[in-house]
């Protein structure tokens, strides 16, 4: 099953970035795919982490609310660099994650640092210490609105 | 290409090149390494993500628009792994970040 869909990812990824389609070149394309998903399965890194199909429809229902996210903390950040005053107050914080697999607390590391303002600078099992560039910055990532929405996608791959 | 999209693909352009413009600004003025990261975010997250889609609506629907959008997938994938690498160094280094003083609540 998780072949069969490596198999028509990377196919698709390669018509994609090839635009020739003769059908010699399609029938390369075809090998190549094949043997890049032959060697995943050698490599043995063919598993929910690898080539994750069960977090595909969480992960778009999650990719327009983070979006947003770091649209709103864009321009907070822009509006502090832009305050002559420079209004900054930089803070260290631990923040508990409240997922249960690596990839649910890979994800909710990787959103605080995607959104400007916060970033997790080291993970230590389901704690991360993330630096806020302004106090008021980490004070609602425990508990919040993301890491509730990361633990929603993450029920919904099961 | 019709008149509004041209307008609507210059305007993400525009504020593209602006959240470029003031994440260089703020990794000019901001303190420390740790407080420039957040700088560069706004260029990696609002800057890149801005100027593709902008770039998007010039290409029109079609192949260059889902390479497009495969390299902001690209972005928003590798971005947070950088950073963490280069935040996890510094520690590593013994490079402290520069934090501010508690709120007057301790006295």
């Amino acid at each position: 099953m998780r072949q069969i869909s490596l198999l028509i990812v990377l196919f698709l990824f390669w018509l994609a970035l090839s635009g020739h389609y003769t059908p010699l070149l399609l029938s390369i394309g075809a090998i190549s795919a094949a043997l890049a998903a032959f060697a995943a399965l050698r490599m043995r890194i063919l598993d929910p982490e690898g080539h994750p199909i069960e977090w595909i429809a969480g992960f778009f229902l999650y990719l327009p609310w983070l979006v947003l996210e770091i649209g709103k903390s864009a321009w907070v950040v822009t509006k502090i660099i832009l305050n002559p005053r420079l209004p900054i107050s930089p803070t260290l914080r631990v923040v508990k994650a409240g997922q249960r697999s690596a990839i649910g607390i890979a994800t909710f590391a990787n959103s605080i640092t995607l959104t400007p303002g916060t970033i997790t600078v080291a993970v230590n099992g389901n704690e991360l210490t993330v630096h806020a560039l302004v106090r008021e910055g980490a004070a609602g990532l425990e508990g919040g609105e993301m890491d509730r929405r990361v633990r929603a996608f993450e029920g919904r791959a099961g | 290409m019709s008149l509004a999209v041209e307008i609507a693909s210059w305007a993400l352009i525009l504020a593209g090149s602006f959240f470029t413009l003031v994440g260089a600004l703020g990794l000019v003025r901001m303190p420390d390494i740790f407080t420039r990261m957040h700088a560069a975010s706004v260029t990696d997250t609002a800057g890149a993500g801005l100027l593709i889609f902008g770039m998007m609506l010039q290409a029109g629907f079609g192949l260059t628009t889902l390479k497009l959008l495969i390299l902001l997938g690209l972005f928003l994938f590798t971005g947070p792994v950088v950073t963490h690498a280069l935040a996890q160094t510094c520690l590593h280094e013994k490079i402290e970040p520069l934090l501010a003083e508690e709120p007057a609540a301790a006295d």
